[in-house]
């Protein structure tokens, strides 16, 4: 066993209050560094503004940077305070000062860390359930907005998706044409494998599962383009499975749905047959007559 | 061995890794390898390139042209003979009038939205001869679809009962085929890759595997060039 270090060799006491300088440097430094950073950086967060969940995403982002920043601030204030405070003097062969538990710093850790987490899971249910966050329900949604609904199907497969209007005779469409300000009900379903609708810009993401019907919610603002891409590595061509589409005024959009349903009048009695014959509006399939006669 | 030796193999290893998945993803977007067809180009009086091109589509590609006879393919005519390219380099805004004869039977559409051509001139197809705004979704056996140009087609099946239907390709035309006609325009310079939407793969889970699902069968390029 080593022998104790003589009363000589110690160093000397320290009675400097590094825990009160740690702590008002922190604070100070968080003071400055939260709004700073949930100011200049929160707005850069995606997806932006495009929907309303699209903003409550940003909010969800900048929440969550501005609670984990003054964390960042303690651990980077004691990082810095620790190398300038507590590294040992250039040539000193002795030990540092012996480390400690303290019980009260412990507790202090685990509440702390404990309220941020519980704050955080509690806001998140909160955003969740207004109106589901622009992600997909599944088929029985329980956080549903309320008021009327613009309903519109997704249909993915290899590899296009594309978008059926039930609204307006079951009309078909591979571009998805929005109205401006309006309560969207998105009806997501596959005809082969896995895909995932991302809408990039209103904040909607939901999976794209064969004979499933996945519900999301999306609250359209003003006129604007957005990126629709598959999300779900689905085969040969997915990189290829994206277009573009668009939130237009509602003048515009009767516009468009008009010159859709001319374009596409020839294959009307196809696409209006009752669900029950594999038509519009929400058979979760298709199976054409050949499929089913080979079972 | 030395932490220095080691390491410096290590390094060289990962280097090594590098350039082969660089050249692996290089081969991929560039397309080298893949056996392209070049079609003769015309130029109409209007000074616009004017391409022909004639398509098989089978049932079964055969011993003579693939190693994997019983997958269904597309198949080029070039210079008299059938061959199995599926990409094809076209000039930029040309007019390419697409003769497609089929050999194969009917799958059906999965989603009916596809029965409607559209993209190509007249937003029409001549199907047998005779112009057709939509095709019965039920009777397709298969899509011709660029859509990156809009230009999406089914393609009618031979029907279950037709006599003279053909085995392996390439048919003769005296075999039970479907005729289809229909004229598109290349834009600007790129490649733009085509497909099939009809799951057609026979013996696959769900018709999506195979010849779905590789470049040479049912998906290809065109790379239109200035």
């Amino acid at each position: 066993m080593a022998a104790e270090p003589s009363a000589a060799s110690r160093p000397p006491a320290d009675s400097t209050n590094h825990g009160f300088r740690v702590v008002v440097a922190w604070i100070a430094l968080s003071v400055v560094a939260t709004p700073l950073v949930a100011i200049l950086v929160g707005r850069l967060f995606p997806p932006g503004n495009g929907s309303a969940q699209g903003t409550e995403q940003v909010l969800d982002n900048t929440v969550l940077l501005s609670v984990i920043t003054p964390v960042v601030c303690l651990l980077a204030v004691f990082f810095v305070y620790g190398l300038r405070s507590f590294h040992a003097a250039p040539g000193a062969v002795v030990d540092g000062p012996p480390l400690r538990n303290d019980s009260r710093i412990q507790i202090l850790w685990i509440v702390g860390t404990g309220v941020i987490v519980l704050f955080l899971a509690g806001f998140g249910t909160f955003e969740l359930l207004q109106n589901g966050a622009g992600g997909g329900q599944g088929p029985n949604p329980i956080a549903v907005p309320g008021g009327s609904k613009l309903q519109v199907q997704v249909i993915g497969q290899q590899w296009q998706f594309t978008y059926r209007y039930p609204s307006l005779g079951g009309l078909e469409s591979n571009q998805l044409v929005l109205p401006e300000n309006t309560d969207v009900e998105l009806h997501v379903t596959s005809l082969d494998v896995i895909h995932s609708f991302w809408a990039y810009e209103l904040g909607v993401k939901a999976d794209a599962n064969p004979g499933s019907d996945n519900v999301a919610f999306v609250e359209t603002k003003g006129p604007e383009t957005f990126h629709v891409r598959c999300a779900e590595l689905c085969g040969l061509w997915h990189g290829y499975m994206y277009n573009n589409g668009r939130v237009v005024s509602s003048a515009q959009f009767q516009s468009w749905a008009s010159q859709q349903k001319k374009l596409y009048a020839a294959i009307a009695p196809f696409m209006n047959k009752s669900p029950a014959d594999g038509g519009a509006p929400y058979s979760k399939t298709y199976l054409p007559l050949p499929s089913e006669r080979a079972g | 061995m030395r932490p220095g030796v080691k390491l410096l193999l290590v390094a060289a290893a990962l280097t090594a890794a590098g350039v082969v998945i660089g050249f692996y993803v290089s081969n991929l977007t560039s397309l080298a390898g893949s056996p392209t067809y070049t079609p003769p180009v015309a130029n109409a009086s209007s000074g616009h390139p004017v391409v022909n091109l004639q398509i098989q589509t089978v049932a079964a590609v055969g011993p003579k042209l693939s190693p994997n006879p019983d997958w269904v393919s597309y198949l080029i005519k070039n210079n008299g003979q059938w061959q199995r390219k599926t990409v094809w380099d076209l000039p930029a805004h040309a007019t390419v009038h697409v003769t497609i004869y089929n050999f194969d039977g009917a799958s059906g559409l999965r989603n009916p939205y596809l029965a409607r051509p559209q993209g190509m001139v007249g937003n029409q197809i001549l199907v047998d001869g005779k112009p057709t705004q939509a095709v019965d979704p039920n009777e397709a056996s298969h899509t011709f679809a660029v859509p990156a140009l809009g230009l999406i087609l089914a393609i009618p099946g031979v029907a279950d009962e037709a006599k003279d239907q053909c085995g392996y390709a390439p048919c003769p035309m005296s075999n039970a085929h479907r005729t289809i006609q229909f004229t598109f325009h290349t834009t600007t310079p790129g490649h733009y890759r085509w497909q099939c939407f009809v799951p057609c793969a026979a013996g696959w889970i769900d018709g999506f595997g195979g010849p779905m699902q590789t470049i040479g069968y049912m998906d290809g390029f065109l790379n239109v060039k200035a």
